[in-house]
């Protein structure tokens, strides 16, 4: 192997700024890499809001009849738990490594609107902090709820003012229309910056498959995102000017609320699935110290899943009354999913064969993504046969069943990108004891909660009820169900650790410490604010392979 | 009345009725066919994994570097492309069987009104309302008899959902749906609303008594009596006369008086029902009682409003409840 490395600048030696400066400088910064830490700062400390929230759903199930909540708090606790996931941990924190990992992948400087990159962070936080502040003001209206308690899905007529009094449905909808715009303006942005901005050399076919996968995701936003929110706005115009699009009590349609919900919902899931699949593309190639099978395959799985999302989502719907040929429509289109989604496991699985695996802390996440998504893909095609669906539609199944995608999926996904990417953000290795014990006490707290509740859900429990009664054969599983969560609680708390202690004390990081090929590892831990002193020229996608193995560089086999 | 027996498990892979029945043999099939799946792709992954582990002596040498094969390809896009079109077919088929089947000309006809958070259940053709306790006929095997039901929403969106005798249903507002049931034995089988509704959408329960058909002939002619008569007990005759002279009768009907509401259930037949608050207690004088001095107690979030009775008058208006047979 040869040292020979893209030319890296030294550092500058600068007198330390004050405490003021550094926080002035966070809070002005139009810096890709700064901007990207905040956006996944920001989504860890609603993912432990987000926790609490699941946390006391599950205290409240653990027993039958019992009074941990009441009502109206537990729907507000789902409710909230499902907004703040969706909206304010899996959005911003996806738009947060790619803000952090694409400049540095496609070989440029920084994203293409700088200006705007801020302020679509600042407005989604903004809009996370307005439909938190729900829970400060809206009690005192109209013995409303104190915080919203619609669900995160919002089904009309609940949601028009003679259902749902006082404010708190209002701070639901603006604080989304908010992050929303946050959003569109990200995705703009970073879609903008792949298409024009790689560096020489870098056709399509020779982008990292994480940065193919974000402009797939970052288009699918631009489709996805803005029917939610003209939906959001039309509904506000029920509640505040009388307008009738979804009350029903004036003529107005239920149904289509669903339709215009799932519209954006259902691309929505895999906006948040396929940059996992990103992660673990570049991720398990690394760590099988081969090279990813089927490349080009990969690619077209990638576009053809965004394609066919945009054609499935009616089947949240199977129980609302559709024709049968609707139904069937619908079954068809949602089985097909399942041809691309197994290609990209078989060919992650390609990877692996005949590779030498290295059990390193990111690749523990990856493998257990592996088994655990290859699950939510069987749960998946079993609710894809409209008939199965009516029974497990609205039960503790499909609970179960996307828990397996967002949870065992991509939050496996996610950890495992923290631990492979946070030498490269901060300069320092995390802890690979502590992110051992994070992985296997997590992975037994995921299994022990989510596997149950496929059981509950098959005898007969619905989702979103707070409670539920003895007999029924429920109380083993939800029991085991709430157990599991203590496990997950200690397992994050190893990582929050982890997370801490390695930024002071870590070993120091190489710029390459995992001896990878994309361009992030071609320039210092942390990279300078300028990330690379000369921009490189590529051959291939795997041009630090390239440097290493100038006797068999991929460009030959391209 | 005690309460009825009623068998707890709710399981969808023991169904009673002909679309539980359908449903249920196509999710064996489904599950049979994923079981298949799951143990080879696992096992690969496992195989991967462990014979494939990097070892000690290895640092510093990559192995060959396979950069794809379109032969390997082609065959693990064939196989999920099979499976796909096997369970397509099999869905299709289910859906037009449970969806599109035709209506026998002696089907009971029942419409079911979602409303929060209880059930409201007529009878047109047999001039029958009652609440949250849905009779129907068995179907013997020489002459179907199967139950239809309409389903619609007086305010949000709910859905119909006993698990051993159908899938669900969804009930809303502005639209009407239907769907059919067909058990094939007598039991009392119990559901629940599985659309989340509003604050008590987990107690919004449903009984569904599935009885021979010569059993539902005597409830649905027991159904179409009078129950409201002049109580002898002049406790009752008192609590009758607080109903009648309350805002009680605004919400609730019962038949032969001038209490008409439509807004709260029937309760012309109030006591031949097993419970109360859609399913939240059982129906006894106790609970009774403790429903009409604050319904809040017992189901927070009720939409009922507590009338402010002195001890005097629940006594005696339970009293003339209990008469509502």
């Amino acid at each position: 192997m040869t040292t020979t490395q893209f030319p890296i600048a030294a550092d500058t030696d600068e007198s330390a700024p004050s405490v003021f400066d550094r926080l002035h400088e966070w809070v002005v910064t139009v810096d890709h890499k700064q901007l990207g830490i905040m956006y996944i700062l920001f989504s860890l400390v609603f993912l432990v809001i987000g926790g609490i929230e699941a946390t006391m759903i599950r205290l409240q199930l653990a027993l039958p009849d019992n009074h941990v909540v009441s009502a109206q708090a537990f729907n507000t606790l789902f409710t909230m738990h499902g907004t703040t996931m969706v909206f304010l941990v899996g959005m911003p924190i996806l738009a947060g490594f790619a803000n952090y990992l694409i400049p540095l992948q496609i070989g440029t400087r920084d994203l293409a609107f700088p200006r705007l990159n801020a302020f679509a962070f600042w407005i989604t936080c903004f809009g996370g902090l307005l439909l938190y502040s729900s829970f400060l003001t809206a009690p005192a209206l109209f013995g409303g709820a104190p915080a919203p308690d619609v669900g995160w899905f919002g089904y009309a007529p609940l949601t028009e003012p003679t259902y749902s009094r006082g404010n708190a449905t209002d701070y639901w909808i603006i604080g989304l229309i908010i992050t929303g715009f946050g959003s569109i303006a990200g995705a703009v942005n970073i879609a903008t910056t792949i298409l024009t901005m790689r560096t020489k050399g870098m056709t399509l076919g020779r982008m990292p498959l994480f940065t193919w996968i974000t402009l797939v995701v970052q288009s699918m936003i631009l489709v996805a995102v803005s029917p939610l929110t003209a939906s959001l706005i039309l509904l506000l115009l029920d509640r505040s000017l009388g307008a009738h699009f979804f009350d029903t009590q004036a003529g107005g349609s239920a149904v289509l609320w669903q339709h215009f919900f799932w519209v954006f919902g259902h691309p929505e899931v895999y906006v948040l699935i396929l940059p996992g699949f990103g992660f673990l593309s570049e991720i398990i190639p690394v760590f099988s110290r081969k090279v990813i099978f089927g490349y080009p395959v990969m690619v077209a799985a990638t576009v053809a899943i965004g394609f066919i999302s945009l054609g499935v989502w009616a089947h949240h719907m199977f129980s609302v009354g559709m024709s049968p040929a609707a139904n069937t429509f619908f079954a068809v289109s949602t089985g097909l999913v399942a041809v691309p989604t197994g290609i990209k496991l078989f060919n992650w699985i390609g990877t692996m064969w005949g590779g030498r695996i290295q059990l390193k802390t990111p690749m523990l996440f990856a493998i257990a993504v592996l088994v655990q998504f290859l699950i939510a893909g069987i749960t998946g095609v079993m609710l894809s046969v409209a008939p199965f669906d009516w029974q497990l539609t609205d039960t503790y199944f499909v609970v179960a069943h996307f828990h397996f995608v967002l949870v065992g999926s991509l939050l496996f996904a996610i950890f495992a990108a923290v631990y492979y990417w946070y030498p490269k953000a901060t300069g320092r290795m995390l802890s690979e004891r502590l992110g051992k014990w994070h992985f296997w006490l997590f992975l037994i707290g995921f299994n022990l909660t989510f596997i149950p509740q496929h059981f509950a859900g098959m005898l007969g429990m619905p989702r979103r009820v707070y409670t539920f009664l003895p007999e029924r054969g429920l109380e083993i599983w939800n029991l085991v169900s709430s157990l599991g969560v203590a496990f997950q609680v200690a397992g994050v708390a190893c990582f929050a650790w982890n997370l801490i202690r390695s930024y002071r004390r870590g070993v120091v990081a190489a710029n390459d410490p995992w001896d990878a090929w994309t361009l992030e590892w071609a320039t210092s831990s942390p990279p300078p604010a300028y990330n690379f002193a000369q921009l490189p020229v590529v051959r291939s996608a795997r041009p630090l392979w390239d440097l290493k193995h100038p006797e068999d560089p991929d460009w030959h086999y391209e | 009345m005690t309460l009825q027996a009623a068998d707890t498990i709710s399981s969808i892979f023991a169904p009673v009725s002909t679309p539980a029945a359908k449903e249920a043999d196509l999710a064996k099939m489904v599950l049979v066919l994923s079981a298949a799946v799951f143990v080879v792709v696992a096992g690969l992954i496992a195989y991967s994994v462990v014979r494939f582990r990097g070892r000690a002596g290895e640092q510093g040498t990559e192995p060959p570097q396979v950069y794809g094969s379109a032969q390997v390809e082609a065959a693990w896009t064939a196989v999920p492309v099979i499976i796909v079109i096997v369970l397509v077919l099999a869905t299709g088929r289910v859906i037009h069987e449970i969806q599109a089947a035709p209506q026998p000309p002696n089907a009971v006809e029942v419409t079911v009104v979602g409303r929060q958070w209880w059930w409201e259940i007529r009878y047109p053709k047999l001039g029958v309302v009652t609440a949250n306790e849905l009779h129907i006929p068995v179907s013997d095997s020489g002459v179907r008899q199967p139950t239809f039901l309409t389903l619609e929403s007086a305010d949000v969106a709910h859905s119909f959902w006993v698990p051993r005798l159908a899938g669900k249903t969804d009930l809303i507002p502005n639209k009407t749906n239907r769907m059919w049931v067909e058990p094939h034995e007598a039991g009392t089988f119990l559901g629940q609303c599985a659309e989340y509704c509003g604050t008590q959408h987990a107690h919004m329960l449903l009984r569904v008594v599935a009885e021979p058909p010569e059993q539902f002939a005597r409830w649905v002619e027991q159904q179409r009596q009078m129950a409201d008569t002049a109580p002898a007990d002049s406790g009752a005759a008192a609590g009758r006369r607080t109903f009648l002279k309350t805002a009680c009768i605004s919400c609730h009907t019962v038949a032969g008086t001038v209490a008409t509401g439509r807004y709260g259930p029937d309760l012309t037949h109030l006591m031949s029902r097993a419970t109360i608050g859609a399913g939240v207690a059982p129906n006894t004088r106790d609970r009774l009682r403790a429903w009409v001095r604050n319904p809040d107690d017992l189901k927070h979030g009720a939409l009922m409003p507590a009338m402010q009775l002195d001890d005097e008058q629940l006594d005696q208006l339970v009293n003339y409840l209990l008469t509502l047979r």
